[in-house]
């Protein structure tokens, strides 16, 4: 029997079982998110009581994530979270764009060495500078600030790499229109190239949001206080601090955490996936 | 712009304007175009340069200096030991059984998030409806923060209240302190590792089966290859080959770089069995503060990753002969 048809279409039985397989694999994936929201509205006596239900005969949301709200600084958290990953991003672009543009359309000596050194940088895992990193924020006597937080990322090779295959595809009649016009270089990478090349940018503005809102290892090197702590190393603290056992508001305090980038992902799913694997899928 | 430029570049014509000055510029207008040129373009590049150099290759350099001189955090002089730290990181039990379990953990993960993955972004191709909405749950694991994520799996981990333990004692199965065992802190690790991957494995698949063209498909029907099976066979799988090379590594990097749920959940123990290479790099550079050896734990690294990189860009210069 075949389960397609010449048009493609699955047959209904085989459709049905698409679906069957589909959900209960979803279903399992969700699980974690599910049990971690269930455990944020419920009181420690349910919590401990163990039970399979969702829902709560108690609801206890509004304590526990007043809680996670008050008790651990989980506001502040999330500001430096969100101070952190804009000042990366705009350093990043900031940096990035021109360097990419003067690879991508103009010609001078040395542009392949340039080039040569982003793939090395691109090349070169991140934690394996930590260290040399730690000295240097050490040096300069920026640790435990917003700055040591920023600084490793401020140029991203990956960021050169992306921008330069976008700005590559922008005919170059445009680039000679606007010098004829009058438009000095620096003008042109940012009222020609970057609005041209908008969907790169947006693409690795996502990547970098992510990755930086996600990190846990720099973060644990580069800060000690409590109030310049990112959400991922704060939650750690939480946790730590209350000994593992006040399930609720550190369930609620995590849900927290991971609800921005869940509802920028579903609100955007295409421009996340896009960003997220372009760097693997583009070449 | 550049052809032109490289015709008359060499030519030594008089400038049009040269003629109104007392003395003729020696500099051809196109000669003096390129260097303004070349001056901008080192401009422009000029602030990515220098941090490519301060953030990238100093600290890149400086680790192997590190790695072959005793030098200490704090420390004011340094001197060349060779590959004495090399030889007290590989003499570590502590450091082997690291690799070992990085390896073990890698070995894991791969095949577990290149296999579900593949079987996922499969069934979501075979049809038409729901595609965005499967993709979207399947993915969700990998962009949610892992940190808080591996605090929700604790709890779904615990011992006594945990969903895990409850479920397998309702249907009868031995339950486990999943996370306080050493036969299987490592495996559960690389569970969560496989449910953080397996939609990141999955997206690169489905990009992978678009570009299948559909004229193969067409030609394995006439060919009399209608059941899906055999299409799978012969069409599919064959040209899915370099992208799955591909997503191997890329996961195998990933799995590499695995520490968020090493330190949330297990600090390396019970014993050694979580120890994997990145929190061994962390713990004895930052908690141990053992410059010398945090640093030869960084080269190690540096060298896998590296290697496994260079690998996956030969891959992708095949894949680009294959289309």
């Amino acid at each position: 029997m075949s389960l397609t048809t010449s048009a493609n279409r699955l047959s209904p039985p085989a459709a049905i079982l698409r679906h069957a397989v589909l959900l209960v694999a979803g279903a399992l994936i969700l699980v974690p998110f599910v049990w971690m929201v269930s455990l944020s509205i419920k009181p420690p006596g349910e919590i401990f009581r163990a039970s399979f239900s969702f829902w709560p005969a108690q609801f206890y949301g509004v304590e526990n994530y007043t809680k996670a709200l008050t008790q651990a600084p989980l506001p502040r958290y999330m500001g430096n979270g969100l101070i952190v990953c804009a000042l990366i991003l705009a350093l990043q672009v900031l940096v990035c764009a021109p360097c990419a543009y003067a690879l991508a359309k103009l010609r001078f000596p040395g542009r392949d060495l340039l080039f040569g050194m982003v793939l090395i940088g691109l090349l070169l895992p991140h934690q394996v500078l930590s260290l040399p990193l730690f000295i240097l924020g050490y040096q300069l006597g920026i640790l435990n600030t917003y700055a040591a937080l920023v600084f490793p990322y401020v140029v991203s090779p990956f960021g050169i790499f992306l921008f330069r295959q976008f700005f590559k595809t922008v005919p170059d009649d445009l680039v000679h229109a606007a010098r004829l016009d009058g438009l000095s270089e620096i003008a042109i990478v940012w009222k020609i190239m970057v609005p041209m090349a908008l969907p790169a940018v947006i693409a690795f503005s996502i990547f970098s949001v992510v990755s930086h809102w996600n990190d846990l290892f720099w973060p644990l090197i580069a800060v000690r206080d409590q109030s310049l702590m990112p959400p991922p190393l704060g939650i750690m603290a939480f946790k730590n601090e209350e000994a593992g056992n006040d399930y609720g508001p550190l369930m609620a305090a995590s849900t927290l955490v991971v609800l921005p980038l869940v509802i920028a992902f579903l609100a955007a799913q295409k421009w996340f996936v896009e960003g997220i694997t372009g760097g693997a899928v583009k070449q | 712009m550049s052809e032109p430029r490289a015709l008359c570049g060499s030519s030594d014509q008089p400038s049009a304007t040269g003629g109104v000055r007392t003395f003729r510029s020696p500099v051809s207008p196109a000669r003096r175009r390129a260097f303004t040129e070349t001056l901008a373009a080192w401009a422009l590049a000029g602030p990515a340069v220098f941090f490519l150099f301060v953030l990238f290759f100093m600290p890149v350099i400086g680790v192997f200096v590190i790695a072959l001189t005793d030098w200490q955090f704090g420390a004011r002089s340094l001197s060349f030991v060779g590959l004495a730290n090399f030889r007290e990181v590989f003499a570590d039990v502590g450091f082997r059984a690291s690799v070992v379990n990085t390896v073990v953990y890698v070995l894991i993960v791969v095949p577990g998030t290149v296999v579900f993955g593949l079987l996922i972004a499969l069934l979501i191709e075979s049809g038409k409806s729901c595609r965005s909405f499967y993709r979207a749950i399947h993915f969700l694991p990998f962009m949610a923060t892992l940190t808080a994520m591996a605090i929700a799996w604790e709890a779904l981990l615990h011992p006594t209240i945990g969903l895990v333990n409850q479920t397998l004692a309702a249907i009868g199965l031995p339950t486990a302190n999943w996370l306080r065992d050493e036969n299987t802190a490592l495996p559960v690790l690389a569970v969560i590792g496989i449910w953080q991957n397996l939609g990141y494995a999955m997206v690169l698949f489905l990009a992978g089966l678009k570009s299948i063209p559909q004229d193969l498909y067409d030609a394995a029907d006439v060919d009399g290859a209608d059941l899906w099976l055999d299409r799978l066979r012969t069409v599919t799988l064959p040209m899915l080959g370099p992208v799955s090379m591909f997503v191997v590594i890329v996961v195998a990097l990933r799995a590499f770089e695995c520490f968020d749920t090493v330190k949330v959940l297990t600090q390396g123990g019970p014993g050694h069995a979580t120890d994997v290479l990145l929190y061994t790099l962390y713990r004895e550079s930052f908690e141990y503060l053992r410059t010398g050896y945090g640093a030869a734990v960084a080269v190690v690294f540096l060298v896998i990753v590296v290697t496994l990189t260079l690998v996956q860009t030969r891959v992708m210069d095949r894949k680009v002969h294959y289309q």
